[in-house]
């Protein structure tokens, strides 16, 4: 019975509406006092019957709920003979509650779009070879499956065979599709826009990058700030309070009408909802973008931060390192750039693949008696000469010649932020290269925004040496920009300026970085969907893709602003009520329960606002 | 004693009371584990450890649905 009428209070509530649109038309229209009182005596039960029966439900549970306060109000309206207040407040009250239920679907939609790409089904080898289609929950790590065009991929995985393109944007939120063969990695989430690929599931289910995310976005909305654990407390204690203040007005007056008026006005209902609103729907607008905000507190802290610190390699700038200027002396430059190539193919040093990528195709050698000398460089015997492959310090050991021109190409491509790399051959220099890495295109504007968002110190830490340090901060306009830090110096760092009272946000790749995502205020990952970043850090850019920052920090000011609006709604609605009640005779209880589920739609539109918010 | 987790996708709930009552209806039935019982009011989904031997996932979303809330789907790891 009580489960009956819960399911049904969509239908109970039109049938209340009716009923009292039919008590209005009789009085006015034919003029019957009593099948006017009867309606409303009727849409007054049936309208309270699923209150009533929430409202025991809570008091079970030790719990004073709205339901509760309202059912007494309406008990106590019914025993003054007051129908019309007990009939309409009913229904204000179900349908405001139906009203709250569409609206909130609507804040939650960005949401469950996401976790409605969550796969369902897989295509898996049995043991006889076929592949047949199972539930993803069937699934285990090392099976084989088959993704076709236009499917799910199911899980994370590598491909084994075929090839094709997937759209990635459920991971990434970025739809450019990404091409796919042998050895790549797929994610589960993403979908496959053309070809067939065989696959081997690696993580499944809720370890999978897209399930981590789904279960941390879902986690992170109902996470709460200081403020919403403050109102929750308040609103606990604060329904039972408005419930005994309705008592002892009632014993002092002995007047039902005001005691009872009291209860309705007292319904906290905007308050509660208000924050959580605007938190759900901030969340769900950065889940669309490729930005996690991870949760209120951390939507409140980034949108008061002031100094922003960024890692230089991998986030402001590439990360990999390419030629950028080179200079040629003397003659026999083919053969020289082929020992070149041969020398560092036989390198891992980040600056050989550069060097490699630069040369391109070419003549190789055997090399022999190769020497590294740490730090400086390589020497090697190639095709009978010797090769000298370094830094300046390399080239002034073995007495390499450098003369006026020379110098003074080091000099200049040095001044420009490159690592250098010379080659000479036996003794004489023949290549001079200069090695940088780029700067991200679109970060000087992406910085530009930032600083319009109300940052004011726009900081660079880097394990690089000063000189390019001092390059890429003159070329993005920064504000600070320290070089030859280690890890350790960068936590130190921010440790003070934490001391000096900024509200600090570090951004870093995530990886190397950890002790100063996990210091400053707001940790920052530029995560390419990797696991560490996601859980090291407190707001994550999925994709890696820096252009998100400044809808980020937009965002989350944005939200929070949004937040204080429902607040001064919520309160504002119940100090007029008051005022209004004290001060003059405009309220009873039926305005009252207009006034607060008006709020209540109110605060859940304006928290609305959030899903289509766009950075300009 | 046979430890499970279990995730309940519910109907989307809409009023924060909704989760206490849920909370507590959940945390007096015997075999499941107190402190793991965890609503999560926007995805409208409840998470939490039981004991099979004790409790089975049935009863656990029988309580749920007296209380007047949809059980939509439910998974046990």
């Amino acid at each position: 019975m009580q489960y009956y009428i819960l399911r049904n209070k969509n239908p109970i509530t039109l049938i209340s509406g009716i009923l009292i649109a039919a008590a209005f038309i009789s009085k006015l229209a034919i003029g019957r006092e009593t099948v006017f009182h009867w309606s409303l005596i009727a849409a007054s039960i049936i309208g309270a019957a699923p209150i009533a029966i929430q409202a025991y439900q809570a008091m079970r549970v030790k719990v004073v709920s709205i339901d509760v306060l309202v059912t007494i109000a309406v008990i106590g309206a019914f025993f003054i003979r007051n129908y019309e207040e007990s009939a309409i407040v009913t229904f204000l009250f179900l349908f405001g509650a139906y009203l709250e239920q569409r609206t909130l679907n609507k804040t939650r939609s960005a949401i469950k779009e996401l976790t409605e790409m969550a796969p369902e089904s897989a295509l898996k080898q049995m043991e006889n070879g076929e592949f047949e289609e199972v539930e993803v929950d069937d699934v285990d790590v090392g099976d084989i499956l088959l993704v076709k065009t236009g499917a799910k991929v199911p899980v994370d995985g590598t491909v084994l065979s075929g090839e094709g393109s997937v759209n990635e944007a459920s991971i990434t939120g970025e739809s450019i599709p990404v091409s796919k063969e042998k050895g790549s990695k797929v994610f589960a989430g993403t979908i496959l826009d053309n070809g067939t690929l065989q696959i081997v599931a690696d993580r499944v289910g809720e370890d999978t990058t897209f399930g981590k995310i789904i279960e941390l976005v879902e986690e992170a909305q109902d996470s709460k700030s200081e403020v919403e654990r403050f109102i929750d407390r308040f609103s606990k204690n604060y329904t039972p309070a408005v419930l005994v203040l309705s008592f002892v007005v009632w014993i002092f007056t002995r007047d039902v009408e005001l005691a009872i008026t009291i209860l309705v006005l007292g319904c906290p209902g905007a308050l509660v909802i208000g924050v959580p609103v605007s938190n759900v729907a901030g969340i769900g607008n950065g889940a669309r973008h490729g930005v996690l905000l991870k949760g209120s507190e951390v939507i409140s802290d980034f949108s008061r931060v002031d100094t922003m610190v960024f890692d230089k390699t991998g986030t402001l700038t590439v990360g990999n390192p390419s030629v950028a200027e080179k200079e040629f002396y003397g003659d026999s430059i083919e053969e020289a750039l082929g020992y070149l190539a041969s020398i560092e193919r036989e390198s891992d040093h980040p600056l050989a693949k550069a060097v490699l990528e630069e040369i391109g195709d070419t003549t190789f050698y055997p090399v022999e008696n190769t020497e590294v000398v740490k730090g400086e460089g390589i020497v090697a015997n190639v095709n009978g000469h010797r090769v000298v492959v370094g830094n300046v310090a390399l080239m002034e050991k073995e007495k390499v010649r450098l003369d006026e021109k020379a110098k003074a190409d080091m000099d200049r491509l040095e001044k420009n932020g490159n690592s250098l790399v010379l080659t000479a051959v036996d003794g004489e220099l023949k290549i001079l290269m200069g090695v940088r890495d780029r700067i991200r295109p679109g970060v000087k504007e992406d910085l530009q925004k930032l600083k319009r968002l109300g940052v004011k110190n726009l900081i660079m830490l880097s394990g690089d040496n000063q000189g390019t340090v001092d390059v890429v901060s003159r070329e993005l306009g920064l504000s600070e920009a320290h070089g030859n830090m280690l890890p350790e110096d960068k936590a130190d760092y921010i440790k003070k300026l934490l001391e000096a009272g900024r509200i600090v946000a570090f951004v870093g790749d995530g990886v190397n970085d950890s002790p100063s995502l996990a210091l400053a205020n707001i940790g920052i990952a530029m995560g390419g969907g990797t696991d560490v970043a996601i859980d090291t850090s407190d707001v994550v850019l999925m994709n890696s893709d820096f252009s998100r920052l400044p809808h980020a920090l937009g965002l989350a000011k944005a939200t929070a602003g949004n937040m204080r609006q429902n607040i001064v709604i919520a309160l504002g609605v119940v100090i007029v009520l008051l005022t209004g009640l004290v001060f003059g005779d405009w309220v009873n209880m039926s305005i009252g329960m207009l006034v607060h589920e008006g709020s209540i739609l109110a605060v859940i539109l304006n928290g609305m606002r959030l899903l289509h918010y766009r950075f300009r | 004693m046979i430890l499970k987790s279990a995730t309940i996708q519910l109907e989307a709930l809409a009023c924060p009371s909704c989760m206490q009552k849920i909370e507590s209806a959940l945390k007096a039935l015997g075999g499941v584990e107190q402190d793991t019982v965890k609503i999560l009011f926007n995805a409208s989904k409840v998470k939490l450890d039981f004991d099979e031997e004790k409790v089975s996932i049935e009863e656990i979303e029988d309580s749920i649905k007296k209380l007047g809330y949809e059980v939509i789907k439910s998974k046990v790891k």
